[in-house]
């Protein structure tokens, strides 16, 4: 006798503790098979973009350290560089050297927390979650020195950034330099070698490439599908192209794909502030003439740069006045999120929340 | 090899467990019975004989000291420093706030210590309950009047205590962070240390010029 079944629905979220913040699936069960998802989102939704409207140039930083507040430092990049570039201001090399470090401190500490979670996810509770914050706890408090303020940093401004980091920053910054690549390679250690991980996370949530270039999934989760496509390399905003840095790529595009590229990229990433302790010079670290009411000519500019999620741009329209007429913000969050139900369907409960949680998305850039 | 995984991540955490802990113990810290007697001023022998039942508490870890965090000089609190001898009222601060949390009313024909003819200041309403700490009103003031503070220990269960007011703008103990205050950190100075605090002369980046020096600028030079 075969038993009779239908599928049923479950509601996930919003106030779910492994959705990442505020965000709600509704997914359609057969037995333990997931056969429909539909993602419904704008619970942290605050208006950013409105609310960029009525404030300076200067003042929409703070607002930008809110979006993604996982990597306020690339957030603030994005914005100052689009800034820049509408008002035609020459950045102050010391500056960008600074703003370089600090968003590659930012793209490991961003990287961390999306490997702690993914052990997290799996179920590991707690511990090795932990092993990954206590090393980002090393970065923020690194952040503190230089800006004084650890998540809503607002360090950089237009020209630069805004202050030069102290003394004891390059000693602190120094130490965590020599410790940070042995963390990384227990990470992997713990990560790449346990059969259990391994199983759970090979050939599950496999996306095709041609589909992700499609859908504008940009990121670690491209190189994951073997896309070589890392704005650092292609458009090297800043200093970029002054830096040698490899783009580690895997074929897969399955869930442990996506994290193993997210480990090798915080290698590339102590690279990179290696090379940029060396390079940086002494110097003003933004120019004098900036003033503190940027009045950029009428125009528009748009500019993308790598975060640690994917491709972020901000797109300023302005119309000479003292704020943006129009600001909209591409975020890779949201754009990740869209082949969500491709990656799910056909994938089991369990495995639900790593695949989500793989695609490393922040709600409050998804809804801003 | 099945299996040999296990082995590999039980290392990893065997590593961890040696490593001494990194939580930061706050507000207080629990007190070892040696370090209790210590503070007692007795040998620990004497402390368990002398004060019994404080050296059973310490040994049942019930003993604890308030501990502070640490925190760099440009820490950003959410208590600010004003110098009201500095301050003309120009508001400045207020004007760029990005939420318009400042309100200042003044009237004029103050006199400043510091800086000369001024506003007189009736209300200077800081509402930190909407204030996000960024810092935007310090760098705007030209006459380094305001700062950010160093403390953040300033929660209530009122949102009417969290103005800050004028009264206790002057109130408040000076401890400055050195967020935007390049001055003070080339004066090594930390609000974290019980040094002394600066005064208003030491708070600015230039002092008020005498009225032979003003002479010299304004009538010799023509
Ligand atoms: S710190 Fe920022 S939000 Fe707070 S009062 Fe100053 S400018 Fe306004
Ligand atoms: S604190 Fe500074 S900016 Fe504000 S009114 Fe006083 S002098 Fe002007």
């Amino acid at each position: 006798m075969t038993l009779q079944t239908e599928p049923i629905s479950i509601n996930f979220g919003p106030q779910h503790p492994s959705t990442h913040g505020v965000f709600r699936m509704r997914v359609t069960f057969d037995g333990e098979l997931i056969v429909d998802v539909e993602p419904v989102f704008g619970y942290l939704h605050r208006g950013s973009e409105k609310l960029a409207e009525e404030r300076t140039y200067t003042q929409v930083v703070t607002l930008t350290d809110r979006m993604d507040y996982v990597a306020s430092m690339t957030n603030n990049q994005a914005y100052i560089l689009s800034v820049e570039k509408l008002a035609g201001i020459v950045p102050e090399p010391r500056g960008v050297w600074l703003r370089m470090i600090a968003a590659e401190l930012q793209r490991i500490a961003s990287h961390l927390v999306a490997t702690g979670f993914l052990i997290q996810d799996l179920g590991a509770l707690g511990t090795p979650l932990m092993y990954a914050m206590r090393e980002r706890e090393k970065i923020l408090d690194l952040f503190e020195m230089m800006c004084g303020a650890r998540i809503t940093n607002s360090y950089l401004r237009p020209g630069g950034v805004f202050a030069d980091a102290p003394d004891y920053f390059w000693q602190a910054l120094r130490q965590f330099m020599d410790d940070i690549p042995g963390q990384v390679d227990e990470m992997e250690e713990l990560l790449g070698s346990s059969e259990i991980i391994l199983q759970r996370t090979k050939s599950v949530a496999v996306l095709k490439p041609g589909d992700m270039v499609n859908a504008g999934i940009t990121g670690p989760m491209l190189r994951a599908g073997g896309v070589d496509w890392d704005l650092r390399h292609r458009n090297s905003y800043d200093y970029y192209d002054r830096v040698q840095f490899d783009r580690p790529l895997h074929h897969a595009s399955d869930n442990f794909a996506r994290y193993w590229v997210r480990i090798q990229e915080m290698r590339e990433s102590i690279k990179i502030v290696e090379q940029c302790i060396k390079a940086i010079e002494p110097g003003p670290v933004r120019p004098k003439s900036v003033p503190f009411l940027v009045r950029p000519p009428k125009g528009d500019s748009y500019v993308g740069i790598e975060c640690p999620k994917g491709e972020l741009g901000f797109y300023l329209v302005s119309d000479g006045g003292v704020s943006p007429y129009r600001c909209h913000v591409r975020a890779p969050s949201l754009m990740n999120l869209t082949l969500l139900k491709e990656m799910l369907v056909g994938t089991y409960m369990a495995d639900m929340f790593v695949s989500f949680g793989s695609t490393d998305i922040n709600m409050g850039e998804v809804d801003r | 090899m099945i299996g040999f995984g296990l082995i590999k991540g039980m290392r990893v955490t065997m590593r961890n467990f040696l490593r001494s802990p990194v939580t930061e113990q706050y507000p207080d810290r629990r007190v070892s019975p040696i370090e209790a007697a210590k503070m007692a001023g007795l040998n620990p022998v004497a402390f368990a004989i002398r004060k019994p039942a404080e050296a059973f508490k310490a040994a049942t870890g019930m003993t604890s000291v308030p501990v502070k965090v640490k925190q760099t000089p440009r820490f950003r609190g959410n208590e600010f420093a004003w110098y009201e001898e500095r301050c003309t009222g120009c508001a400045s601060c207020a004007k760029y706030c990005p939420l318009g949390i400042i309100k200042i009313v003044t009237h004029p024909g103050g006199i400043d210590v510091q800086e000369g003819e001024s506003y007189a200041i009736d209300v200077f309403d800081i509402d930190i309950g909407r204030c996000m700490f960024c810092g935007l009103c310090v760098e705007a003031c030209p006459y380094d009047a305001l700062h950010m503070g160093s403390q953040f220990e300033r929660s209530s269960y009122v949102r009417a205590d969290l103005v800050i007011t004028v009264d206790q703008l002057k109130a408040n103990m000076k401890r400055p962070s050195s967020w935007f205050r390049p001055q003070f950190e080339g004066m090594k100075y930390s609000p974290f240390e019980d040094k002394a605090m600066p005064e208003h002369k030491d708070a600015g980046r230039h002092e008020k010029p005498l009225p032979g020096q003003l002479t010299e600028k304004w009538v010799k030079e023509r």
